[in-house]
């Protein structure tokens, strides 16, 4: 049993400050603002190889481990939420179900540029009337007679949808069987059929585009076709699966860097003739927010050590990411307490990591999701 | 072509500093850092190197731990590092420093088409001296406060600060040169390069490694053979302890003035 | 074992100054070193030299100006190779009439020129050199005052300093300024230093001492082949605006100008263009319209640590001392003797600003003036 990080991931941990005090703190403000994507952040990721972390370097990654991936997303995460939304998303819902379930020609065609970086991948799961409930999709996919397949049907609340390059998403092939209908395809975004409705304004990672995909007599190539036909949801629920580990990443990373910022402000702020850290009362608040933020960091270092080596990690990723995004909002919440009103203006990041935090107890699946997926576990058979 | 840089870690003196009662930094206490004008050297290295695909040999010497600092370099994209240790070399000045450094800048090998590049100076002594000593006991031209470095074969073209504007600069391989902050933006590790780096050599030269070099001898090295000492080590007197001035005349303003010109600050 | 010939201390003597000149101008620091100089060589009973490096007619144009601030005599080393810094040459020159003369001690200014050349002069005198200096002794006594001024020494230890040492004591910040350390190169000669420019006292200009100078001219004895580099341009540039974050003086408003805002950025330039500064402002002003974001100091704007912060009229809301509380010195004004901007202030005043400013630049005028 070692709880430290290895040399290599120390190192990664050190990068990723520089990298996030220099290149990401700095326009967090703004990009969230302005709802503008960074590009020219994620140009600077790819050129340091963080768009493809862990996967090998003959693919074009970085050759790295999921530690590294969780740490760069926690690292980025605790200036700005979008930018570890960015990594998270890419780097796992875009190029992890091809990396797992592509054809060698696959992978070279899709899964290397997304991986080197040279383009980025967004994943297409969620309709209208199927959220939480996946199995619901209307987005159908017809196999026609020259194996190419018709694409009808949209998304929404897409991560990445309209500035990707790549999707990995979902239809129904076939109706009859429910989740076992359902097969996944590699979409460019220069398909024919293929367009972006609705851009969305959210609450928080407001740098991050998040958009409807419409799917209009797409027609697909029969190489498209990720995995096997009708394989679809096993694919869907294991590239989420992963996906928790980037995102209770990012929750962790969200609580981390409001309570630094906390504490930092709490040596600085006096009141009533003395620093608010001598107050024992926000003492204890800060003990207690430290203490979870610890088990959360617990948690998700678990489920990514699990991941890396080939142990089951559906629960622990569940937990990781259900434990770390209730953290999140809690201890955002009271650090703009402890802000007082300066945590409630936009000049100071707190209430925008407040608002950036909620968005981890919703996407690749909310708290209710991941309790019964973890229900799911502990009572199977 | 090989780029030889030489780079120093040095406690972080941006945050606390933290100060023994007897007068010397309490380096344990402080967290080490490259230098950073050592980062410009290096940087300047790796473009070299993107553009020409020369060789870049990053030196050190200092404790062991140093070796953690040039396994940063190396994954910055340097090819490899030397770490010079030993305790012979301890307490050695900047003269004795670079005695020690031009010996292994020979033993690693100076050829006819190489560049020593180092940084202006650390910002632990500050003292801005090691580059240009270094190229003395090498006897090969030096360049100091580059802003700018072209190399065309064994040509190289240096943009050189002054005060008061710039001199353009050319000399002949092989050269040493000392970088300040204007001359680039040093990038980070790569994340491939943090996975690479404890696969590429670090060779480690002691003072058996270097001891037949004409330049190591007990009297040119360490505490020994350093020409200056340390006489006296105090902090300035404490500030914060900050006073309010009395009235807001003609003579408080006087009164302000001395003192500021007293510090030297006027 | 090395051999060496420069550790007979008594075969050396006399305090040297680098002369140093660029494109026939003599560096107005020199001056400085010349007087500081004339101190030392007083206490040591011995003379003043300059060495002067340049192209024809150096010599004439410098050498009494030299000997007005004390040189008695100046070496003159005239050559068209000498006519641009180049630090083969000069080394050369320097290092063989230092290697003849036997100068005890050696100063050169801490410019990006004797910056450079200083320690290519020491590696090859095997010699010490102490860097970026900012006070000198060789008197002891003259040497303990200056540390019960300057430092926290305990007084026993000033006592039992050895009153008969001779050596240069050369003292110099290191670690930012959080520690001072005096140096001394008490086996060889000649002691160097370069000393930082505009720290030591330029003395009075003394014309019977300018007409008394003795100038000795010697030869050069250079060849192309001492010579590897060559400067193929030399450009002179005006002093850029420097930002906040690399200013060596700031002087900051805030609220308090708010009567006359127009009137109250005035006297901050005014205050800010005899320190040599610049202005910069408060979140309060930036909100305000008074100054523009890049004008901002603070947490939300840049973090600066200049020698000297001014700050008018600013309250010193955290945020705003987030950005400038390591600055080396802070002086405030202020009406609210309350403010919190005195809590991190080494001088406060309380006043307004209207007032006090105005004052202070006659104040700091008169000051630069006496140095």
């Amino acid at each position: 049993m070692d709880f430290r990080l290895t040399k290599e991931q120390e190192m990664m941990q050190k990068l990723c400050r520089e990298f996030a005090v220099n290149e990401i703190e700095p326009i967090a403000a703004e990009i969230d603002e302005q709802e503008r994507y960074p590009f020219e952040t994620v140009e600077k990721l790819r050129k340091y190889g963080m768009m493809g972390i862990q996967y090998p370097k003959e693919l074009g990654g970085s050759g790295g481990d999921t530690i590294c991936y969780s740490i760069a997303i926690e690292e980025a995460s605790k200036f700005c939420g979008t930018t570890g939304c960015i990594i998270s998303a890419h780097a796992t819902l875009g190029a992890w179900p091809i990396f797992k379930f592509g054809t060698p020609e696959q992978k070279e065609k899709w899964l290397r540029p997304l991986i080197d970086g040279t383009k980025t991948g967004a994943f297409g799961l969620t309709e209208p009337n199927a959220g939480t409930d996946a199995s619901a999709q209307q987005t159908t996919a017809e196999k026609l007679e020259d194996g190419s397949w018709l694409v009808n049907g949209s998304k929404v609340f897409i991560t990445g949808g309209g500035v990707a390059d790549t999707y990995v998403i979902f239809a129904m092939t076939d109706k009859t069987k429910g989740n076992h209908g359902i097969s996944a395809f590699i979409v460019d975004k220069d398909d024919a059929g293929f367009s972006i409705g609705k851009i969305e304004h959210k609450m928080g990672i407001r740098g991050s585009q998040t958009s409807e995909l419409i799917f209009e007599d797409m027609v697909l190539p029969a190489d498209r076709l990720l995995g096997k036909e009708n394989g679809g949801f096993k694919i869907a629920m294991m590239t989420l699966d992963g996906g928790r580990i980037g995102i209770a990443s990012q929750a962790l990373g969200i609580a981390q860097g409001a309570l630094d910022k906390a504490v930092q402000y709490m040596k600085e702020r006096v009141q009533f003739g003395k620093s608010l850290d001598k107050f024992q009362g926000l003492q204890w608040m800060v003990a207690d927010m430290a203490t979870k933020i610890e088990a959360a960091r617990l948690l998700v270092r678990r489920a990514a050590f699990n991941k890396d080596n080939g142990l089951p990690y559906t629960k622990e990723a569940a937990m990781a990411k259900l434990f770390a995004a209730e953290t999140a909002m809690e201890v955002t919440t009271k650090c703009v307490q402890i802000y007082g009103g300066y945590g409630y203006i936009r000049e100071y990041p707190m209430e925008r990591m407040m608002r950036d935090a909620k968005i981890t107890e919703i996407y690749e699946g909310t708290s209710e999701v991941q309790r019964m997926v973890i229900a799911g576990q502990i009572f199977k058979k | 072509m090989k780029v030889i840089v030489c780079v120093k870690q040095v406690p972080d003196t941006s945050g606390k500093v933290a100060v023994n009662p007897d007068g010397t930094l309490n380096r344990a206490s402080m967290a080490t850092i490259i230098n950073p004008d050592d980062k410009n050297a290096v940087e300047a290295a790796l473009t070299l190197k993107d553009n020409t695909g020369c060789e870049v040999v990053v030196v050190t010497m200092g404790p062991p731990p140093a070796e953690g600092m040039l396994r940063e370099l190396i994954a910055m994209g340097a090819d490899r590092g030397v770490l010079v240790s030993g305790r012979e070399f301890g307490g050695s000045d900047t003269f004795a420093t670079s005695q020690i450094l031009a010996a292994a800048i020979k033993k690693i090998g100076l050829e006819a088409d190489d560049i020593v590049l180092c940084g202006r100076q650390a910002i632990d002594g500050d003292t801005a001296q090691v580059g240009s000593q270094i190229a003395e006991k090498l006897d090969i031209p030096q360049i100091s406060y580059a802003a700018d470095i072209k190399v065309e074969g064994t040509k190289v073209t240096v943009k050189r600060m002054l005060e008061d504007g710039h001199m353009t600069i050319e000399t002949q391989t092989p050269c040493l040169v000392t970088c300040i902050k204007e001359l680039n933006e040093p990038r980070y590790m790569s994340v491939g390069g943090i996975f690479d780096c404890y696969k590429k050599p670090v060779d480690v030269y002691d003072y058996n490694t270097l001891k037949d070099d004409p330049l190591i001898e007990v009297d040119t090295i360490g505490l020994k053979g350093s020409p200056t000492n340390i006489f006296k080590s105090f902090t300035p007197p404490q500030k914060g302890v900050g006073r309010m001035l009395e009235g807001a005349d003609k003579n408080t303003c006087a009164e302000l003035a001395a003192e500021l010109l007293k510090k030297h600050i006027i | 074992m090395a051999e060496f010939n420069n550790t007979n201390l008594a075969d050396f003597s006399g305090v040297w100054v680098f002369c140093e000149q660029r494109q026939g101008e003599l560096q107005p620091t020199v001056l400085e070193l010349i007087s500081e100089a004339r101190k030392l060589a007083d206490d040591m009973g011995v003379e003043v030299c300059g060495l002067l490096l340049g192209g024809k007619g150096v010599g004439e144009k410098m050498a009494k100006e030299l000997g007005a601030y004390g040189a008695d005599k100046v070496i003159v080393c005239e050559d068209d190779k000498l006519e641009t810094f180049t630090t083969d040459a000069y080394a050369k020159v320097i290092c063989d009439t230092v290697m003849d003369r036997k100068p005890e001690i050696m100063l050169i200014a801490a410019t990006n020129i004797g910056r450079d050349l200083g320690p290519r002069c020491a590696a090859r005198l095997h010699t010490g050199l102490t860097a970026d200096c900012t006070h000198l002794d060789v008197d002891v006594e003259k040497y303990v005052s200056f540390l019960k001024e300057s430092s926290t020494l305990p007084q026993a230890q000033l006592d039992a300093l050895n009153r008969e040492d001779r050596n240069l004591k050369m003292t110099r910040p290191a670690f930012g300024g959080h520690l001072m350390a005096t140096i001394i190169c008490p086996r060889f000669r000649p002691q160097m230093a370069t000393v930082r420019p505009g720290v030591l006292k330029k003395g009075e200009y003394n014309e019977a001492k300018a007409n008394a100078v003795v100038v000795e001219n010697i030869a050069a004895n250079l060849t192309d082949a001492d010579i590897k580099t060559k400067v193929t341009e030399i450009v002179k540039e005006a002093k850029e605006m420097v930002d906040l974050t690399g200013a060596e003086v700031i002087v900051s408003v805030g609220r308090g100008i708010s009567k006359d805002v127009e009137g109250g950025i005035n006297l901050a330039k005014q205050l800010a263009d005899e320190l040599g500064g610049i202005v910069a402002g408060s979140r309060a002003a930036v909100d305000a319209g008074w100054l523009t974001a890049d004008h901002q100091v603070g947490q939300t704007g840049k973090t600066v640590r200049p020698r000297l912060y001014i700050a008018l009229g600013i309250s010193g809301a955290i945020q705003h001392k987030a950005g400038m509380q390591d600055s080396e010195c802070i002086v405030a004004v202020n009406k609210a003797d309350a403010a919190p901007i005195f809590e991190c202030a080494d001088y406060g005043i309380c006043g307004d600003l209207f007032k006090v400013v105005p004052l202070m630049i006659d104040a700091i005028k008169e000051a630069k003036a006496s140095k």
